[in-house]
């Protein structure tokens, strides 16, 4: 599904940050990176959702068979890739409902279906709303103003439920959210795990990671992907740090 | 990818869709303006005396006045002899007595433009008083609407038919030297649209005017005069459009409103004239003076504009609050993008008792545009309890462009509640690509984003109008962003 081949990135003329990524994701997988401060996983996160101000060097990204770099963000979007947010985005004026029925039906257009009528829409939103036990009111205030922090995050995960990503990339979601908002955001992304998707977390923590069971875990330092495994490397993380595992690998 | 950037790139020519102009015979005065032009236009019209002497007022009071220079705008000189005061489309007779009788040309220019004046209207029920140039070409509805004891007609057949109305109201509201381009207007005008809602009647049917500019180094100058009479209710649209040239043009209109007892008058406006190009060249002046007058009690006159185009908006729609609890709105959205400039707003004037106001004013900046907000709220001694609520927001797009705003309070009754709440903001990158990472395209979400602004406004506008205004907004946006 996602193939990235020695990837080289720097923020425009600025210094490199990703310095040579490779990483496989198979439908149907889960994969943790995790990383200390600077280590470039939003970066990483940035670049694979098509963020304007970051200039990729070298090496090559393949989404579901074609060249990511080709796609627009937006087509990125449409062809079922998801960027979960770490700061979600204020917009004052546009109604959350109004948004999720704006990109619901920008993928639809895009398989060449037609628009869901309004009824629908709205049962399944309150559908995905209950699982995330956020109030209806959510869907008619402004996308994220005023929202609290845990209230954005909750946003992003209610926005992949409606979108259903083939590809989710979910950028410190664990961060700014208390024991029971951490609890609920998990259950969120546990109910899109299937065959035929897969889950890209970004995270500092290995807390998430007992909530949400990862097939493989990696660790980037200084661009670079310096150790893979299965998620007991979380735990052998949990137990020495960042320190002991890039000190290993060096 | 190519094809993609490829258009945007086209998106960015920002195109004037109602640039064309149309070849048809024109009956034009030389350029140039002296009382033998204001005597000329006045015997062209065959007006009666009182009305060229009223014009030969206003231009000997112009002759002493100066061009106002206090609004944030800047233009070279304007050049009063160069203009051309008069250009009516010529005709084998007189007048068109109806439809039939228009310059094909003409009607497919009304066509391209989108304006219905066949069948569509019939639909729409919309009845449509059409300004090209300087005089009215058709005034559609006309039958029907006198049937509810309406008048709906060009300003020339007013003071033909109806002199006693004319004669009574008009520069009852904005005076003939009311300010310099007020005076030029009265001196000089050609033609308009004229409304009389009779005593009680609620008006069946939305009325629209649509005024063109066609022949070059013209100047449109209409004038138009809505008066309601006790209890009565109308609601009128005007839509504006312009050829592309590159010089520029001068449209200078007066709107008088006047609304007696109980009677509400809604007036909402669509400019979209020339803009000039992306490098300034080109466009029209628009400096407008445009007032109501609530006269009677609980009378209620509102305002709604929609300005995306225009090279220099010059404009203050304004409510004079003379009745007791009587209540003026203004509801604007004003684009800038390129080099436009807009110096826009109002005037409310609260003079009887509980007189209450609203300002719901939204300016979108882009490109190198500037864009003002310029407002008074003032008070005099004897309005107890009056009340105003302001709101002023900007938005701006990209960083060459500016937003300003100038609020004026004067209050001299303690009673007087005025709030005021302005606020600014900006569109962001982030906020495009968090749009554009949920699968929505960059003009979508530019979109977006204005129309979530705009909507208070939008949602003041007769239904079939806030489409066209949510049209007109994407395109004097497109390729403001990115």
């Amino acid at each position: 599904m996602l193939k990235i081949n020695d990837l080289h990135a720097r923020v425009e003329n600025g210094t490199p940050i990703l310095k040579g990524i490779d990483l496989e994701v198979k439908p149907g997988e889960v994969h943790a990176i995790m990383g200390p401060n600077g280590s470039g996983k939003s970066t990483l996160c940035q670049v694979l959702g098509g963020r304007d101000g970051y200039e990729v060097t070298s090496g090559s990204v393949e989404y579901l068979g074609e060249d990511l770099f080709e796609l627009e963000p937006e087509e990125r979007a449409r062809a079922g890739m998801l960027l979960g947010f770490q700061y979600p985005v204020e917009i004052p004026g546009v109604k959350n409902i109004y948004l999720l029925k704006e990109a619901y039906n920008a993928q639809r257009k895009h398989r060449g279906e037609p628009e869901a009528d309004t009824f629908q829409f709205l049962k399944l939103v309150r559908e995905k709303l209950q699982m995330m036990q956020m109030d209806e009111s959510f869907l008619h205030r402004a996308v994220n103003a005023g929202f609290s922090g845990g209230e954005k995050k909750r946003n992003e995960i209610l926005q992949m439920l409606v979108l259903e990503p083939k590809l989710a990339l979910l950028d410190e979601t664990d961060s700014g959210l208390d024991i029971d908002a951490l609890k609920i955001v998990s259950e969120g992304v546990n109910k899109l795990r299937s065959a035929d998707r897969a889950i890209v977390l970004v995270t500092h923590y290995q807390r998430l990671l007992s909530h949400i069971e990862p097939d493989f875990v990696h660790v980037l330092s200084d661009g670079r992907i310096i150790k893979s495994g299965d998620k007991t490397l979380a735990h052998e993380l949990e137990r020495s740090g960042y320190q002991g595992i890039i000190g290993e690998a060096a | 990818m190519s094809t993609q950037s490829q258009d945007v790139e086209q998106l960015i020519k920002r195109e004037y869709k109602y640039g064309f102009s149309t070849d048809i015979d024109q009956e034009i005065l030389p350029p140039g303006l002296n009382e033998d032009v204001i005597r000329a236009i006045s015997a062209k019209k065959n007006e009666p005396e009182f009305m060229l002497n009223w014009r030969l007022e206003a231009y000997r009071h112009w002759l002493t006045m100066r061009e106002p220079s206090w609004a944030h705008v800047h233009y070279p000189k304007i050049d009063y002899q160069a203009i051309s005061y008069y250009a009516a489309p010529k005709s084998k007779d007189d007048a068109p007595k109806s439809l039939d009788e228009v310059d094909p040309k003409l009607l497919e220019t009304y066509e391209k433009l989108g304006i219905p004046l066949h069948e569509r209207a019939r639909l729409a029920g919309v009845a449509v008083d059409a300004v090209f140039d300087s005089v009215s070409v058709t005034t559609t509805f006309k039958e029907k609407l006198a049937e509810a004891g309406v008048i709906f007609c060009s300003f020339s057949d007013a003071v033909r038919d109806h002199p006693e109305l004319v004669e009574k109201y008009l520069g009852s509201v904005v005076p003939a030297g009311d300010n310099y381009f007020a005076a030029l207007n009265a001196a000089v005008f050609s033609d308009g649209s004229f409304v009389y809602v009779p005593k009680g009647v609620r008006c069946p049917m939305e009325l629209s005017t649509y005024f063109r500019i066609n022949a070059m180094n013209t100047g449109q100058f209409e004038r138009t005069l809505i008066i309601a009479e006790e209890g009565s209710h109308v609601s009128y649209l005007e839509g504006c459009t312009a050829p592309q040239r590159d010089e520029n043009q001068l449209h200078a209109a007066v709107v008088e409103l006047v609304a007696l007892d109980d009677a509400e008058i809604k007036y909402s406006t669509v400019q979209n004239w020339y803009p000039g190009d992306e490098e300034g060249k080109g466009g029209i002046y628009n400096f407008v003076t445009k007032r109501g007058q609530c006269l009677g009690r609980n009378s209620k006159i509102s305002w709604t504009q929609v300005e995306a185009g225009s090279a220099i908006t010059w404009k203050y729609p304004s409510c004079v609050l003379i009745g007791d609890n009587s209540v003026g709105e203004f509801y604007s959205v004003a684009v800038g993008n390129n080099m436009q400039q807009i110096d826009s707003g109002t005037k409310m004037v609260h003079v009887g008792k509980n007189t209450r106001s609203t300002i719901i004013s939204k300016g979108i900046s882009a490109g190198r545009a500037n864009n003002a907000y310029r407002g008074l709220v003032k008070v005099v001694g004897g309005a107890e309890g009056a009340r105003n609520y302001t709101q002023c927001d900007s938005l701006l797009l990209g960083d060459r462009c500016g937003a300003h705003t100038y609020p004026y309070i004067e209050a001299k009754n303690p009673t007087a509640q005025i709030e005021h709440e302005a606020t600014t903001s900006k569109i962001g990158d982030d906020q495009i690509f968090y749009l554009k990472q949920r699968g929505i395209s960059e003009e979508d979400a530019v979109n977006m984003i204005v129309n979530g602004f705009c909507k208070e406004v939008f949602g003041e506008l007769p239904m079939e109008f806030a489409v066209e205004a949510q049209a007109l907004l994407a395109v004097s946006l497109e390729g403001a962003v990115g």
